[in-house]
């Protein structure tokens, strides 16, 4: 077994662009679940709104990069105003349905042929990288060390990533700290109780469920920067590995998503390294073809979020306090 | 209870007092307010009014519809039928929010702390006009910080006169039963209200401190606000109500004076018991009957 091999390709996935969207994504999750109480289910639609949204804008519009970012954040804010206005007023289960229907349907309409030339649907869409790299103002050549060796293309990527990341984590620590974020909190843990304070409890609710959708649609866009636009990404399942990357790192919490998110990465690039190599080695993997034991991750990620439910619930980064208090 | 009595606002009503008479200076009017669950009518309220600047009590049994009707009063349930007024403006179509924010606040029956938010927050939450519960105005700290600290100081004022001070950096959800409804009135007291409507306040709070509470409730009632409760305690509502409204099965059966009320034959057919003055094991007649002599 390449040990060497393993841990660069695993250390290597804390710098990956799929990792920056994980986190910018769970960072949206946090704010609607973790601060709102929100139970969003159809984070994965956020975050297909933005990846295509940038992508539609460039390859058929014409928009430069930043316009493309500019309508994908403004196609999340129309979403979420779709998924809120009819749910927001009912019970929170309401949500959660509404939400994970919505985001099976954005994906359908974005595979279906109907569409076939704007979405390119089950091809989905590439090349539409020229504008953003042409804004690279790295020069060319290799930088870094180690595993961290990348093209100027890949840095720029990922400095860009960094940089949207900092502003969303400055806007989510600014707001959960603020008197904004203690009306959210407060609805988060009863909504009447609120309303019978004079807050308008609809309308916080609306406003955390856009910031949040904003963010998961950032992380779409960072998703689909350096690579291509793939249907079969924005599945449930997508939204569940977020969810378990949210309660890993603690749902209310603004670095536990971040933590949560590499933590999920790194294992995932770990699990897929060392699994295969396991099975071909024999031992207990021995009966296992290579790409079976790349499943196992899978169910080895299952597992540890139901120990993480049952046994800290908080997550590693929340408030040992709230632990006590969980209903 | 407290030593010196408190000064009982008269004069309140016009007329002879009965279920639904007119109220000199009333703050809250409803008509005609019906809600029915299925089959069953919880409220059906002709009319009625609280008079401001005095402290009403609505009494009733269980099921009565007092909660009922409190929700309907508050936007937090919509009447079938029926008008309300706060302060001469109509309440018909407000939503909850709404009517909080014209100064008539509530607490509930089932005590609403926000658990994992601290004692002190939950205060914070209270006060209204917050810069800093804009969007936008929130990120800028500069905005709130000021406006933060007056409202920090306010609530702590009223955390040691509820007697939660020590507790204010602790989560609501490690409060007790009690406590929990105390913070659930000094935060609706935060919201610097003109109506507070009080939904059994003193249920499962100790003598001691009700002894304490009534005398904060008393004090609403010195700064010019208008309280109304629902209190099945008979001692409490005849230490500090001006004014008793009764109801039972969602009407309106009497109302007048606390002690007037309590002898009329209806009040104590429908809520009172025949036996209100005896003690509870002389009525199951598990302790041997004492004469009343012996009693007094
Ligand atoms: N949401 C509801 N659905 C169906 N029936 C209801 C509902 N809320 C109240 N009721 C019924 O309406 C009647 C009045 O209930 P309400 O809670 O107003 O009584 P209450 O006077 O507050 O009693 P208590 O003194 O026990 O608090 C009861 O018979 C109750 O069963
Ligand atoms: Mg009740």
């Amino acid at each position: 077994m390449d040990w060497i091999q393993i841990l660069s390709n695993t250390v290597e996935s804390i710098l990956s662009p799929v990792t920056f969207a994980f986190v910018l994504a769970s960072l949206g999750l946090a704010m609607h679940f973790g601060f709102a109480g929100l139970l969003n289910f159809g984070i994965a639609g956020f975050m297909a709104i933005g990846a295509y949204g940038y992508a539609i804008s460039v390859l058929r519009f014409d928009l430069p990069w930043w316009g493309g970012m500019l309508v994908s954040i403004a196609a999340a804010i129309v979403f979420a105003i779709l998924l809120g206005a009819p749910t927001l007023r009912l019970r929170g289960d309401y949500l959660a349905i509404v939400t994970i229907a919505a985001a099976e349907i954005a994906r359908l309409l974005f595979l279906t042929n109907t569409f076939d030339d704007f979405t390119g649907s089950a091809s989905g869409l590439f090349g539409y990288h020229d504008s953003f790299r042409a804004a690279n103002p790295i020069p060319e050549g290799t930088y870094g060390f180690g595993p961290f060796t990348y093209s100027e293309t890949d840095w720029w990527v990922r400095i860009f990533a960094l940089a949207v990341l900092a502003v969303v984590i400055w806007l989510l620590w600014a707001l959960s700290r603020s008197p904004w974020g203690r009306v959210i909190k407060g609805i988060r843990e009863d909504e009447d109780a609120v309303r019978a304070l004079g807050k308008n409890v609809f309308a916080y609710k609306m406003q955390a469920l856009i910031i949040g959708g904003v963010f998961g649609a950032m992380g779409g866009v960072v998703y689909a920067l350096p690579s291509a636009v793939n249907p079969t990404v924005y599945v449930t399942s997508l939204t569940f590995f977020i969810w378990t990357a949210l309660l890993l790192g603690g749902a209310a919490t603004v670095f536990g998503p971040v933590l949560g998110s590499i933590i999920f990465w790194v294992l995932q690039a770990f699990l897929t390294n060392v699994l295969p190599a396991l099975a071909q080695e024999g031992g207990i993997l021995e009966s296992l073809t290579s790409q079976q034991a790349s499943t196992l991750r899978f169910i080895l990620v299952g597992i540890g979020l139901m120990l993480i439910v049952i046994y800290r619930p908080q997550g590693i980064a929340g408030d040992k306090r709230e632990l006590t208090f969980v209903k | 209870m407290s030593n010196s009595e408190p000064v009982k606002a008269t004069g309140l009503h016009v007329g002879e007092a009965s279920p639904g008479v007119a109220k000199v200076d009333p703050i809250l009017k409803a008509s005609n307010v019906t809600r029915k669950f299925g089959g069953l009518t919880a409220v059906n309220v002709e009319h009625v009014e609280i008079p401001r600047g005095a402290i009403t009590a609505l009494i009733g049994p269980n099921g009565a519809g007092k909660t009922t009707f409190f929700n309907l009063l508050t936007g937090f349930d919509s009447p079938d039928t029926g008008t309300m007024e706060f302060n001469g403006k109509s309440l018909s179509g407000m939503r909850s929010h709404q009517i909080a924010k014209l100064g008539q606040v509530r607490t509930f029956q089932l005590t609403k702390a926000l658990s994992l938010l601290t004692v002190l927050e939950n205060m914070k939450l209270g006060a209204t006009d917050q810069a800093g519960e804009k969007i936008l105005g929130s990120l800028i700290p500069q905005i709130w910080r000021k406006q933060e600290a007056e409202i920090e100081k306010r609530a702590e004022e009223l955390l040691r006169r509820f007697k939660l001070y020590e507790k204010k950096e602790d989560f609501a959800a490690s409060l007790s039963g009690g406590q929990r409804k105390l913070l659930e009135m000094a935060r609706a007291l935060m919201t610097n209200p003109t109506l507070v409507m009080l939904d059994e306040p003193m249920a499962g709070v100790n003598p001691a401190l009700t002894e304490s509470l009534l005398e904060h409730v008393l004090d609403l009632k010195k700064e010019g606000m208008t309280v109304l409760f629902v209190e099945h305690d008979m001692h409490m509502v005849r230490h500090i109500a001006d004014w008793v409204i009764v109801m039972a099965e969602g009407e309106i059966v009497a109302e007048g004076p606390p002690d007037q009320v309590m002898k009329e034959q209806a009040v104590i057919d429908a809520y009172l018991g025949s036996h209100q003055e005896t003690d509870l094991g002389v009525v199951t007649g598990r302790i041997d009957i004492i004469d009343d002599g012996e009693k007094k």
